[in-house]
């Protein structure tokens, strides 16, 4: 685990020089701007971090290794899902490395061990994905940016949608932990049809065999499911084996199909139906410039991982542009970032009071790609300006 | 009654599974006397091996044949490179290189074949339902797996017992001083039962991967499964295994479905589902600990 580490940080090291060799033959030295990612790098979920610093990376190299202007220093750090390794790497990155801002985790569980502690330290936060309820509502902080969503949002959407096309019996299955009871409480609280059953899983759960025989016999007339990673691969690869799936319609999160998923699973996921703030062929040209760039200079496809990424990096960009890359000016920063005065490849952005993403949410369906593998299509929209139901319990 | 018919054979499917992890493994911690961690990482190679020949257009059985033939050379080379520095360290030492196996074996496939997860469908002729139970579509694979689970528990009943070479493993189990001064080579039998439990942990990966994520750590979750299943079937014995598999794959499914409706009965619907779900994924320890008071060297203990 130590070698890992050392080889992300190392990594990250390879890519400031690499940046540092273009442009420091003009640029006079000034301080670069120190940035701690602490992210998710292994493990069965070590691809939604891998995508994520992809995408900040990306951004960082379309400037030349800088971002607003300043030299950057990234220090990318894996915290293999424990969030106690995560608390140890964060103290380490504040106290020794002396970051200027934090950035990069990917689980609530993980983020919840270490925002609240960094940003009463003084520290600024930059979320690339996790969005717990917490620190959106009562507990949220002038030192806490969310460049994602807030948890609750995606599956929000998904609840209007069903809602929408007119199900009124519909099944619900999440993992056993926080994230998967704010999952189906963020689809109840636009949902307002009969519930099948509500069904807790292990999480990490392979294999859903009893489930999906307990589903059928319940005979609902939708599945909604929340199951990132390599559960979703499992779930709905099970669920059209066992022949379901022309005849229950499954609906998710943009977390059960992201493109990487949905290339796992192949075959059995076209037709899904997912919500998401992104969406690979969103037609506005920071996207396509994104997809373009990503594919490029990886030989992958993004996923909304990889989309967080990139935003969270050109909204630190617009920041130190502000403060001309000086970091003492932590108001005048924070001033900046709030202003959100940066080109998102989700189209409209904005922070609400609690420093939350105000944004649209479309829905999605799963195709074959023509290019190989599989990916997602824009259907239609689901949500304009969404405000999350935590920003009226934050005073700011 | 018909559902829970359905789920009973979900059951059995899932201990079958685990038999063929359970197998090897309790074969080479009760004649070894090896704690082998990384008997999952066989597991993950089988499944990466398996997928990639058959996304290359190997077909199903030639797939099949390069997953449990990688997991046999990969078992064989570790254990020729590694483990037989280890037979004489107890058992913590063990613990600790095959623990950094793991991690080496996670790493490996991560730079072989990156983190995203890779895909893999069952054969054609596998891929629809058949509908023997009315009114439940069963997934055909999934009976192939349960075949493929009675197939090899016949034919490691028959080589355990009917053979030399099951004679010799039966009498490792029992002594292992006295069957190397025999003249057994036990360090040939090391080697080649290594290799045996490895291609059975590769076959289990290879039947799992068409209805699971194959990626990088999908080894440890069935490895602390199977580790119960040994402990509760008593360790060396293969009888115990399958004793043990069939009751953990029966206790979890069933659990699974019938506990949280049990707990609706007295809690409310929404404490009842968190709970009932916390209470089903305790069950299997519960049971181990339970066969644990009662017979602490397993169901079926070996001699010696």
């Amino acid at each position: 685990m130590l070698a890992k580490s050392k080889k992300a940080a190392l990594l990250g090291v390879a890519t400031l020089m690499m940046g540092t060799c273009v442009a420091g033959i003009s640029a006079q030295a000034a301080e670069p701007v120190k940035i701690g990612m602490i992210t998710t790098l292994s493990t069965g979920a070590g691809y939604l971090g891998d995508d994520m610093r992809k995408g900040f990376e990306l951004a960082i190299s379309e400037h030349d290794g800088k971002l607003g202007g300043s030299d950057i220093d990234l220090i990318v750090e894996d915290d293999g899902l424990k969030p106690e390794s995560a608390r140890q790497i964060a103290t380490r990155m504040m106290e020794s490395e002396h970051v200027d801002l934090m950035t990069g985790i990917i689980f609530s569980n993980v983020a919840m061990a270490v925002v609240p502690k960094v940003v009463r330290d003084g520290m600024i936060y930059i979320s690339t994905n996790a969005g717990p309820s917490v620190l959106a509502g009562a507990k949220c902080d002038a030192n806490y940016f969310n460049a994602a969503y807030q948890n609750d949002n995606i599956h929000e959407a998904m609840g209007q949608y069903v809602q929408d096309q007119g199900f009124k019996k519909v099944y619900l299955l999440a993992p056993n932990y926080p994230a998967g009871k704010d999952a189906l409480a963020g689809f109840k609280r636009y949902y307002k049809g009969d519930i099948a059953d509500e069904v807790y899983t292990k999480l990490g759960q392979t294999d859903y065999a009893a489930e999906i025989a307990s589903l059928r016999a319940a005979k609902p007339d939708a599945v909604f499911f929340f199951y990132p990673g390599g559960m979703g691969i499992n779930f709905i690869k099970q669920y059209a084996q066992a022949g379901l799936k022309d005849e229950i319609p499954l609906f998710g999160p943009a977390f059960s199909a992201d493109e990487h998923l949905v290339d796992a699973v192949g075959e059995a996921a076209v037709g899904m139906k997912n919500t998401s703030h992104w969406s690979p062929d969103m037609d506005n040209e920071a996207s396509k410039k994104f997809v373009a760039g990503y594919v490029a200079k990886y030989g992958a496809k993004p996923s909304l991982y990889s989309v967080q990424g990139y935003d969270a990096a050109n909204l630190i960009g617009s920041a130190i542009a502000a403060v001309e890359g000086d970091m003492s000016k932590k108001d005048d920063f924070r001033a900046a970032l709030k202003k959100a005065d940066f080109t998102s490849v989700r189209g409209n952005f904005k922070f609400g009071n609690n420093n939350h993403p105000i944004q649209d949410f479309y829905v999605r369906e799963v195709v074959a790609d023509p290019d190989g593998g599989f990916t997602n299509k824009l259907v239609g929209k689901v949500f304009s300006n969404h405000v999350d139901a935590y920003a009226s319990e934050c005073k700011m | 009654m018909l559902l829970f018919l359905e789920q009973l054979l979900n059951g059995l499917q899932f201990g079958v599974t685990l038999l063929l992890m359970a197998s090897g493994l309790t074969l080479i911690f009760g004649i070894m006397n090896l704690i082998n961690l990384a008997h999952g990482s066989l597991f993950m190679v089988g499944a990466y091996v398996g997928a990639t020949a058959i996304a290359h257009g190997s077909g199903f059985f030639l797939g099949l044949l390069a997953g449990v033939g990688a997991a046999a050379i990969t078992g064989m080379v570790m254990e020729f490179v590694i483990m037989r520095r280890l037979y004489r360290r107890d058992h913590l030492d063990q613990v600790l290189a095959t623990f950094g196996l793991i991690l080496f074996f996670n790493e490996m496939v991560s730079i072989v074949w990156g983190r995203q997860p890779i895909a893999m469908d069952p054969p054609a002729f596998l891929s629809g339902t058949v509908e023997f139970i009315p009114g439940a579509p069963y997934p055909a694979f999934r009976l192939a797996v349960i075949a493929t689970g009675i197939l090899v528990t016949g034919f490691l009943y028959f080589l355990v017992m009917k053979t030399r070479i099951g004679m010799w493993i039966r009498a490792g189990a029992s002594n292992r001083e006295m069957i190397g001064a025999l003249g057994v080579n036990i360090s040939l039998l090391y080697t080649l039962l290594f290799g045996f439990g490895a291609a059975l942990a590769g076959l289990a990966g290879v039947m799992a991967a068409p209805f699971s994520a194959v990626q990088s750590g999908m080894g440890e979750n069935i490895l602390i499964l199977t580790f119960v299943v040994i402990v509760i079937g008593g360790i060396g014995s293969i009888r115990g295994a399958v004793a043990g598999a069939l009751l953990i794959g029966l206790t979890d499914t069933l659990g699974r479905v019938y506990i949280p409706d049990l707990m609706r009965l007295w809690l409310p619907p929404s404490v009842a589902d968190g709970a009932g779900a916390s209470l089903a994924s305790m069950m299997i320890y519960i049971l181990m600990a339970v066969v644990l008071a009662f017979r602490p060297r397993g169901l079926f203990q070996t001699h010696g």
